[in-house]
């Protein structure tokens, strides 16, 4: 019998062992990075000590792209360039966004979603988002004095699977290896539970710049479980700017302004709108582009009586997660408030007057789902024991489905399912000696098709011919714990089995995310090929790493020819590694994966039987 | 009835259950929680991709089994089928004419009462169906657990089907 590893718990793996891992909050408004050194997490400030990052990016002509305050300074000056709120274009066509107004950019449709011509030339929201991550990256590698190994990256809950692709996208582009898309409110809900040891059900009400998002939860001991999910991926603190930009044009008369006085008096609104969350009145002189100078004023009482629908729209889907959780307010232990926009003080007693209690707010709402986020990446790396780690349940915040007869969707996966999930639906042909079968996959809680997103569109070919209703056509949706989609389709009663997998139409192809990392390359001195071999190597020495742990606890599941087989894949993969050719060691690692397929089933079954033996003695020891 | 055997265990010996209608609701959960935190995706973060993928599957089949088995009358359907018995929701529509002429009598009532946005008759309803869900069920654990009888088994789960869908137009109409 195998000796059993014992450590103490919450022991930490040797200093050198440990991965650097970070947590990143990419936000509408502003992004942080975040990572826990000696056992407390903490956000990853600049070289001039500052913790955010804002979200903006410019674009230069010779392709270079300055990130955060600098940009910041310049976007009244260079709207077109600076690109402010990218994350309310992630994953959106031309049309999704038409929504916000006159914004100071040119849009053009391009497969997939929407590009923003810069002087630069056309950038997707994906390659912009990157540049942000890749700031922060560069940021924590120079605190941390080494690559990362891996991030956490944060998504708003409500955000729909074209969203989370072009967030993950983003994050590959930026060189990151992601570990998980993790939802805001549930990373603020780590960050809270495990500060002060909560126990009970509570609502995560999120509203940041660009998103809201409200989560139910439940903190039990070392579980986190998400009982249901909702929001509002395009209501935000930006919404409450637009609505001061508004209210002054009107009272000052203000013609249609050109790009750069719409960013003016967007930045003084946002300004201005900080600063009445503390005081009753506030105001701001501006000079427009055109030399009009203007004195604006807002009272607290005048702001708060023209967003007040604004605040109101929170409340639906604060509604609806109840309604789908089966709780009333009265079930709620506590709420938290997360997000910058929650330091509105009519948002406050909005949400306080709908809970019928007094929101939590004690850690710092723009940092919490860094902190979070961090704490999460930190126990994906394995540096924590095993033990003295947490189990967290999320869902999926909207139902996936697939068109059927007369444009209706039926429904495969309800929203709110705990991820990762796998369900298959049976389908059948129309017509006689039918050989093909379009497949139409969307997301959202409509009846109409045309109602809800349409995620991807398939033909599945080579059903054999019968008659009409005899084939049997399983398609199976598996969302996994990212909450990322993929479909494949299959024919069950003939032998000849078709097969096809999907990636989500907004989903960039790898082969289109190594033409975007050939180009930013192009931009910058390093060499492409001495990149991708650093990148092989880390992924080897990982999978190598990962599979001599496994041996040592487990080796006794192979049989000698299987074990000297992975032995000597290894020992390829070894060499491919000492090597300088990184797709030799990509293949190897192709190669190495696959062989240790069987192994990796097996040690699960294993892993699951001791889960039946624990029970056993449990269920004796209660008798 | 979905694939579920490729981990070659049904729902129940899954989570560590005895296979039966009557359930011990602790138990449930503590048998998800303690597969989950072995199987989970989280845990493998760092592991191997096969290992990764494995991970996956099996953490969708434990949310499987727990979301079958956690509501009671997904919980008999399952369990019958495991039998052999096809509870025939979709085609069986035959009924006992009282049972009928009961559910027209709650669906008017309910119309009504929503036409009407009287939120205290719906909720009235909505207590009246819990009762009746309520003896159902527990008919329901006698037909399948006491006495093997797997045809009124169905016939309970084709009715509660109905009651469930009056539940969901009271819930509605209570928005």
């Amino acid at each position: 019998m195998a000796l059993l590893q014992i450590s103490e718990p919450g022991e930490a793996p040797e200093p050198h062992q440990r991965k650097l891992a970070v947590g990143i909050d990419l936000g509408t408004t502003h992004s942080l990075v975040a990572t826990v050194r000696s056992g407390s997490a903490e956000v990853i400030a600049d070289a001039e000590g500052r913790p955010l990052l804002p979200s903006i990016v410019r674009y230069a002509r010779n392709g270079t792209a300055e990130v955060g305050y600098g940009a910041r300074a310049a976007q009244a000056d260079d709207p077109s360039n600076t690109i402010v709120s990218v994350k309310r274009f992630m994953g959106r066509g031309v049309a999704d966004v038409a929504r916000y107004g006159a914004l100071p950019y040119r849009f053009t449709e391009a497969p997939g979603m929407l590009n923003i011509e810069t002087i630069a030339g056309a950038r997707s929201p994906v390659q912009v988002s990157a540049e942000i991550l890749k700031t922060l990256r560069a940021r924590a590698e120079e605190a941390l004095g080494g690559e990362l190994f891996g991030a956490v990256v944060t998504v708003p809950a409500y955000f729909d699977d074209s969203q989370r692709q072009a967030t993950k996208d983003a994050a590959k582009l930026a060189g990151l290896n992601v570990l998980r898309l993790l939802n805001e409110p549930t990373a603020a809900a780590i960050a809270y539970g495990l500060d002060h040891g909560s126990e009970g059900t509570f609502a995560i009400f999120d509203l940041g710049g660009g998103t809201f998002d409200i989560s139910i939860l439940k903190l039990t001991r070392g579980v986190f479980e998400v009982l249901s999910t909702n929001g509002d991926s395009a209501l935000g603190g930006d919404d409450f700017d637009h609505a001061i930009a508004v209210h002054w044009r009107a009272q000052y008369k203000l013609a249609d302004a050109g790009g750069g006085d719409t960013r003016r008096l967007l930045a003084t609104a946002r300004e201005v709108k900080e600063r009445l969350s503390a005081a009753e009145t506030a105001d701001a002189r501006v000079t427009l582009s055109y030399g009009q100078k203007l004195h604006l004023t807002l009272t607290r009482a005048e702001f708060e009586s023209f967003t007040a629908s604004l605040v109101q729209k929170t409340l639906t889907p604060a509604r609806k997660a109840l309604r789908d959780a089966r709780l009333d307010v009265a079930d709620i232990d506590g709420v938290v408030l997360v997000g910058g926009a929650t330091r509105m003080p009519h948002l406050q007693k909005a949400v306080q007057d709908f809970f019928g209690k007094p929101p939590l707010k004690d850690l710092d709402p723009d940092q919490v789902v860094a902190i979070g986020a961090a704490i999460q990446a930190n126990v994906l790396a394995g540096n924590r024991a095993p033990g003295d780690d947490w189990l967290l349940l999320d869902v999926i915040p909207l139902s996936l489905g697939l068109e059927t007869m007369g444009g209706l969707v039926e429904r495969v996966i309800p929203r709110n399912s705990t991820i990762p999930v796998a369900r298959a639906q049976e389908f059948t042909t129309f017509k006689d000696g039918q050989t093909a079968m379009g497949i139409h996959v969307v997301q959202g809680e409509r009846e109409l098709v045309s109602d809800n997103r349409s995620l991807a569109r398939f033909e599945l070919r080579g059903i054999p011919p019968m008659v009409a209703g005899a084939a049997r056509i399983a398609v199976t949706f598996q969302v996994d714990a990212d909450g990322l989609l993929s479909v494949s389709a299959r024919e069950k009663t003939t032998g000849v089995a078709s097969s096809i997998v999907v990636k989500p139409s907004y989903g960039l192809s790898d082969d289109e995310i190594a033409r975007m990392l050939q180009e930013s390359f192009s931009h910058a001195t390093d060499d492409r090929d001495a990149r991708a071999l650093a990148e092989q190597r880390v992924e080897a020495e990982s999978l190598l790493n990962a599979l001599r742990t496994a041996l040592a606890a487990d080796a006794d599941l192979l049989g000698a020819a299987e074990r000297a087989a992975l032995d000597s894949d290894m020992g390829e993969l070894e060499r491919a590694w000492s090597g300088r050719d990184h797709r030799a060691i990509k293949a190897a690692i192709e190669k190495l994966n696959r062989a240790s397929e069987p192994f990796a089933a097996r040690r699960m079954d294993r892993a699951v039987s001791g889960a039946f033996a624990g029970r056993t003695l449990d269920q004796v020891a209660r008798k | 009835m979905p694939d579920t055997n490729h981990l070659g265990r049904n729902h129940f010996e899954l989570l560590g259950l005895p296979v039966a209608y009557s359930i011990d609701a602790l138990s449930l959960e503590r048998g998800y929680r303690d597969l989950q935190s072995r199987v989970h995706p989280d845990k493998f973060a760092a592991a191997t991709e096969p290992e990764r993928r494995v991970a996956m599957q099996w953490a969708a089949q434990a949310n499987e089994a727990y979301r079958t088995l956690r509501n009671p009358v997904e919980r008999a359907r399952y369990l019958l089928a495991l039998k052999g018995f096809d509870t025939e929701e979709e085609s069986n529509t035959a009924m006992p004419a009282d049972f009928l002429m009961q559910q027209m009598e709650w669906r008017e009532a309910v119309s009504e009462a929503r036409a009407a946005h009287d939120t205290r008759e719906l909720r009235r309803l909505h207590a009246n169906l819990a009762d009746s869900r309520k003896d159902m069920l527990r008919m329901l654990e006698l037909a399948i657990d006491r006495e093997s009888n797997f045809d009124a088994g169905c016939s309970l789960v084709r009715k509660l089907r109905f009651l469930d869908k009056l539940e969901e137009e009271i819930d509605e109409g209570l928005q």
